[in-house]
């Protein structure tokens, strides 16, 4: 048993967080592990975070800089929007954001995906990683789980998806990633934005699909117990 | 209209007992006194004209310009006193390249009519400081369209289809009435502005002026700059044409 656990090492998101723009909209998605060191802090964190009622942010790296950049970022585009008296657009948001990354560079380490809709530009994905550079993408993909997703999106992403197209895509493609990535796990969170609105979603573990060696997701020890064969590791 | 504000007018913090400051009216007597500016907006953006009355024969054509782009896509227009004008003008610059650093993107006009219109009210707010003696004309095309504002000494800004300040703006604002601004181009619109501002000046009172006006529409790629050359000797020919056929009645 490891009695070694330094419970009060610094928060970080492992994570695997994705962003990617669809026919209409984008769709933001994350899994929800939260850890500390090896043990995870949080199963179920949501790192799918508000900036205004059409722009979402995903947080990746030290918990606590996404936070604090999230709530800076958020408190200055509120009164943006009172003075501008329309919504923010996604552009200024992700500026915003690019702004104090770069500024504190040398501070903070924490990548983040910037998408929305606003009227002007439609559905917008802004990825803005470790340094505090902007860049503009139709999709983009983020965090240590993310290294295990470039070939598969390589290969699985199209222009011009359906809202049906691209959730799925993100939800199978979070799964991948929480299946070799120990820094990730627990569940998948979705938000839609498009010019109707935010949908959140929630995929808990038995929704996800399992790959290769993956086991059937357990309720309860004696499942196992009243199993055919009660000792699984016995083949 | 001419009263004196006596005892009350030494300040620009002190109200007089009808409720008027009156060293800010004093400032709009000096935009009242300068050559008329005008501006309009028609369906695909906006065209601005200024008579610039000559002081010498010795000065260069084309200089001491009252028309200054802001930015890419917006330009402000100035009467009354001109070095008052070019700090309003530096401000205006230095607020708009400001919001692109911190927003990423161009100010929109209304930001920028807000923000130079809370400037030139700041400088009536302190006795140390006089109010700016101009008023501003200021015309933009951003992702809301073309927009027309216009910036008092007192502070006030307005949007506006059509604005005049300056000697013959109450002239012009009739004319421009005339206008069907919702249906006409800038290219037309430009034509009707030199015609308004060659009918509005005084030839009595003042000798000789240059007509200058610049626009920002679909035609320059809703860029602000100075109309060009062919476009602007045309629009002079057709004022001056107009002006003889009215003067043959």
């Amino acid at each position: 048993m490891d009695l070694n656990m330094n419970v009060d090492a610094p928060h970080s998101m492992g994570t695997t967080i994705i962003g990617v723009t669809y026919n209409g909209g984008v769709v933001l998605g994350a899994d929800s592990r939260t850890s500390t060191g090896m043990y995870v802090a949080n199963r179920a964190s949501d790192k799918i975070t508000q900036l205004t009622d059409n722009v979402y942010v995903c947080r990746s790296g030290s918990a606590a800089d996404s936070q604090i950049v999230s709530d800076y970022v958020r408190y200055f585009l509120h009164q943006h929007t009172i003075q501008l008296g329309q919504p923010a657009t996604v552009k200024v948001a992700a500026n915003l954001i690019r702004l104090l990354s770069y500024s504190n560079k040398n501070m903070l380490q924490t990548g983040l995906i910037v998408g929305g809709w606003d009227k002007y530009e439609g559905g917008k994905i802004y990825g803005v990683p470790l340094g505090g550079t902007l860049v503009e993408q139709p999709f983009t993909i983020g965090g240590s789980g993310s290294s295990y997703l470039y070939g598969f999106f390589d290969q699985a992403w199209k222009e011009g998806m359906t809202k049906d197209e691209a959730e799925q895509l993100v939800v199978k493609a979070v799964s991948l990633a929480i299946a070799r990535d120990g820094a990730s796990g627990g569940v998948v969170r979705t938000v839609i934005i498009n010019s109707e609105g935010v949908t959140r979603n929630f995929y808990p573990g038995d929704k996800l699909p399992l790959w290769h060696e993956e086991l059937e997701p357990q309720n309860s020890l004696l499942d196992i117990l009243n199993a055919p064969s009660p000792e699984p590791m016995n083949i | 209209m001419s009263s004196i504000g006596t005892g009350y007018d030494l300040s620009v913090t002190t109200f007089s007992p009808d409720g008027r400051v009156f060293q800010i009216e004093y400032a709009a007597k000096a935009v009242d006194n300068s050559g008329t500016v005008i501006g309009i907006r028609c369906k695909d953006g906006i065209v601005m004209g200024v008579e610039k009355l000559i002081a010498s024969k010795m000065m260069l054509p084309g200089s001491n310009r009252r028309i200054h782009s802001v930015n890419r896509h917006s330009g402000m227009a100035v009467a009354g006193l001109a070095a008052d004008g070019r700090q309003i003008v530096a401000r205006a610059k230095s607020e708009a390249t400001n919001y692109q650093s911190v927003y990423g993107e161009p100010i929109p006009v209304k930001e920028l009519a807000e923000r130079v219109a809370s400037y030139v009210h700041l400088c009536t707010l302190y006795w140390w400081l006089r109010p700016f003696g101009c008023g501003i004309i200021l015309g933009g095309y951003d992702r809301d369209g073309p927009q027309l504002y216009m910036v008092e000494p007192s502070g006030i800004s307005y949007r506006y289809f059509g604005a005049a300040i300056g000697k013959g703006k109450q002239a012009a604002k009739t004319e421009i009435e005339k206008l069907k601004l919702s249906e006409m181009t800038c290219r037309e619109g430009v034509i009707e502005v030199a015609k308004i501002i060659y009918k509005v000046h005084d030839e009595a009172k003042d000798k000789a002026f240059e007509l200058e006006m610049s626009w920002v529409c679909d035609e320059s790629k809703q860029q602000h700059q100075k109309v060009p050359g062919d476009l602007l000797e045309e629009a002079k020919a057709a004022a001056r044409t107009a002006l003889e056929e009215m003067d043959a009645d």
